[in-house]
């Protein structure tokens, strides 16, 4: 079996408020491999945002270590995690963090502006519009994120996440702002990546969104309280099919 | 190679791109941010012209009193530094001009100079002008040739004749269209004959127009208008210029001889010496000049600290557009280029904005002003890396800010 993309060895981080120590994330031990779909769930203020911070290489832990794709991350200066940041990791945010007044694809093409070296500016605007077409997106290139769906926007921040070719996709809450059908949709894009050989992580509070997950770790005050298999893994497809079904249901019982 | 071309060229532009979208998106902002350095700049420039414009005018006034020249007033004493103001006492007579002309080597020519002011009367026109009182050399002398018609004579000065040469003002303002040669002039109810009309010369260094007058023969002021037994000023050509200060040496020994000067006594004349006055008044425009310049660039620097103010604003507000660049992979020093290329672009926007704006207030003052400033290439260089260094200097620390955000503060920022 090849290493582990990610290893967290009793990482922790201390935030430090003035007198007093919040210990948002405690001590995490966890292994993943290449190619899970891990879903990370647990109470507000449990910690996931912030051990979701640290894989992604924006924060420090404060204790611990963390080894990305086999790199010892502490010893890394904010350069090379910038670097790191760019080629290896794809995050995806629950407010989707858009360039507000740039078009789908500028916003697309952002990761390959800060890409060394630099791509030809024609092969960085096919990649863009690839990664658009893969969410779905071809029609909305030149639209800007307020002209867009809550999940078209979601996409468009998916696309980015892909568009350098990332081995991990790092996505905190990625449906916690979005309706019933619209979490289906990006779910299933999910799974779509998983099954093309990307890594990745999610934050969910949703147990039916953590089940099209491969694996769900369980957080509790900074801790990993659990951590297993998904028993009853939903897939994206059957689970549109119902939701079409039950819906037509219900226009046919709805009084005339 | 290719990296280094990446780094130096390709990536600043690709910055550059993203600075100016930036600007563009905050059109009015940006505008009244770069005001700052348009007032600046327009101000150093035009400033510049005007002095320059100013100087140029001076000297070409300094250049219109003829080829090596040497001017000798009567009875102003330099004494500790204090100009008495010349031509106060009258010291110099037409024995000293004839004596000068006699004895001094290396005079191409002369001609003493006495002046009054009257009503000149012609076909039923009145006009009050200054009456010149000269040798027929003057127009040698002052390169000052007649345009049609010509200079009285030798003669004309023995007899005092009662002739006179009319400046082209003069002409225009008493005879109109009318060729004014062979036609009567009347000073003081004495007719004169006109023999011919002097070239136009335009505004002399007192900023009098030299074209308004009417040239006599000295000998005809003195005796027919003024009864004034001596002269205001002697006009005298020297040779070459390298024989300036051997002859200005030589004249100014003769008169003090011939006024029994004692030794310890100051000169009871002055000698002007072309060279002299072209270099005092180069200092002095070049003085107001650099004085104007500096009161300009006080606007300058107050518009490089209103790109600053922005810059600040500018970096708090995007705060989280950082965070989402640095989340993708942007390192510092790409965030700081980008904030560092927004600001130097705005100075250059306002240098550019300033430059014409200067070249247009030049031009307008020039309309105004009886000079015409002149807007000079290294002013406009100077303006524009003024402005471009005012960017980098004033955009330094707002964009180092924004560079040293720590990447998940700035996404969290609301
Ligand atoms: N920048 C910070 N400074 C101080 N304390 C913080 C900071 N960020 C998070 N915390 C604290 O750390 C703990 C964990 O926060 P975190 O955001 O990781 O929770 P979470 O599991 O993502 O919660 P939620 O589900 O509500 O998003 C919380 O108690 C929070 O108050
Ligand atoms: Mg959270």
């Amino acid at each position: 079996m090849s290493s582990p993309i990610i290893q967290l060895d009793r990482t922790a981080r201390v935030y430090r408020t003035g007198d007093v120590d919040v210990h948002a994330v405690r001590s995490v031990s966890l292994n993943i491999q290449r190619g899970e779909f891990v879903a990370i769930m647990g109470s507000s203020g449990s910690g996931k945002s912030t051990l979701m911070n640290i894989l992604g290489c924006l924060d420090r832990a404060t204790a611990g270590a963390y080894h990305l794709d086999g790199v010892n991350i502490s010893s890394l200066t904010r350069r090379q995690l910038a670097t790191l940041r760019n080629r290896k990791l794809g995050f995806v945010f629950q407010n989707f963090n858009l360039l507000s007044r740039t078009t789908a694809l500028e916003n697309v093409e952002l990761p390959m502006f800060y890409r060394k070296p630099l791509m030809a500016l024609r092969s960085q605007r096919q990649r863009a519009m690839q990664a658009l077409e893969r969410v779905g997106l071809a029609d909305r290139l030149h639209h800007r994120p307020n002209q867009l769906s809550g999940g078209q926007q979601q996409r468009i921040a998916i696309a980015r996440a892909l568009v350098n070719e990332p081995e991990l996709v790092l996505a905190d809450e990625p449906t916690g702002n979005l309706d019933t059908r619209t979490s289906i949709d990006i779910m299933g894009l999910f799974q779509e990546l998983n099954d093309s050989g990307i890594t990745i992580v999610m934050v969910t509070h949703e147990l039916d969104i953590a089940s099209y997950c491969k694996r769900m770790v369980i957080m509790r005050d900074g801790n990993v309280i659990s951590d297993t298999p998904t028993t009853h893994r939903r897939m994206a497809d059957e689970e549109r099919a119902r939701l079409n079904e039950a819906e037509r249901d219900a226009s046919l019982d709805s009084p005339p | 190679m290719i990296p280094l071309l990446q780094a130096l060229v390709l990536r600043p532009l690709l910055t550059a791109m993203i600075a100016l979208r930036a600007l563009r998106r905050n059109a009015l902002r940006s505008i009244l941010t770069a005001l700052g350095i348009i007032i600046g700049v327009a101000s150093v420039v035009a400033m510049v012209a005007v002095g320059n414009g100013a100087r140029d005018k001076i000297q070409g006034e300094v250049a219109a009193l003829g080829q090596n020249i040497l001017l000798v007033f009567p009875g102003s004493k330099r004494s500790a530094g204090v100009n008495a103001g010349m031509g106060t006492a009258a010291s110099i007579t037409l024995q000293d001009t004839e004596a000068v002309r006699r004895e001094v080597r290396d005079i191409a020519g002369l001609s003493p100079e006495v002046w009054t002011s009257a009503q000149a009367i012609a076909s039923g026109r009145n006009w009050s002008t200054t009456i010149s009182g000269v040798d027929p050399e003057y127009i040698s002398v002052r390169d000052w040739p007649v345009a049609r018609g010509a200079m009285f004579t030798e003669r004309d000065v023995r007899s005092a004749a009662k002739v006179a040469v009319i400046g082209s003002k003069t002409a225009n303002e008493l005879f109109g269209a009318i060729n004014p040669i062979g036609q009567t002039v009347r000073i003081n109810n004495i007719p004169f004959i006109i023999t011919g009309q002097l070239s136009s010369k335009g505004a002399g260094l007192g900023g009098d127009n030299q074209d308004d007058r009417l040239v006599l023969p000295y000998t005809t002021v003195m005796k027919r208008l003024t009864g004034e037994k001596t002269v205001k000023l002697l006009n005298i050509k020297i040779t070459s210029a390298d024989r300036m200060e051997t002859a200005q040496a030589q004249i100014r020994a003769l008169l003090r001889q011939r006024h029994r000067t004692p030794a310890a006594d100051p000169d009871d004349f002055n000698i002007l010496n072309q060279k002299e006055i072209a270099e005092k008044v180069a200092s002095i425009t070049g003085i107001i000049t650099l004085m104007l310049g500096a009161i300009a660039s006080m606007s300058l620097l107050v518009g490089g600290i209103g790109i600053m103010n922005i810059m600040l604003v500018s970096v708090t507000e995007r705060t989280r557009e950082i965070g989402i660049r640095m989340a993708v992979g942007a390192q510092g020093s790409a965030i700081l280029l980008q904030f560092l290329i927004e600001a130097v672009t705005l100075s250059l926007l306002g240098g550019t904005l300033g430059v014409l704006g200067g070249m247009g207030t030049a031009h307008a003052i020039g309309k105004v002003a009886n000079f015409q400033p002149v807007v000079t290439a290294d002013s406009v260089i100077l303006a524009f890396s003024v402005s471009c260094a005012i960017g980098i200097f004033f955009g330094f620390y707002p964009a180092r800010k924004a560079s040293q955000l720590d990447p998940i503060d700035a996404l969290r920022y609301e």
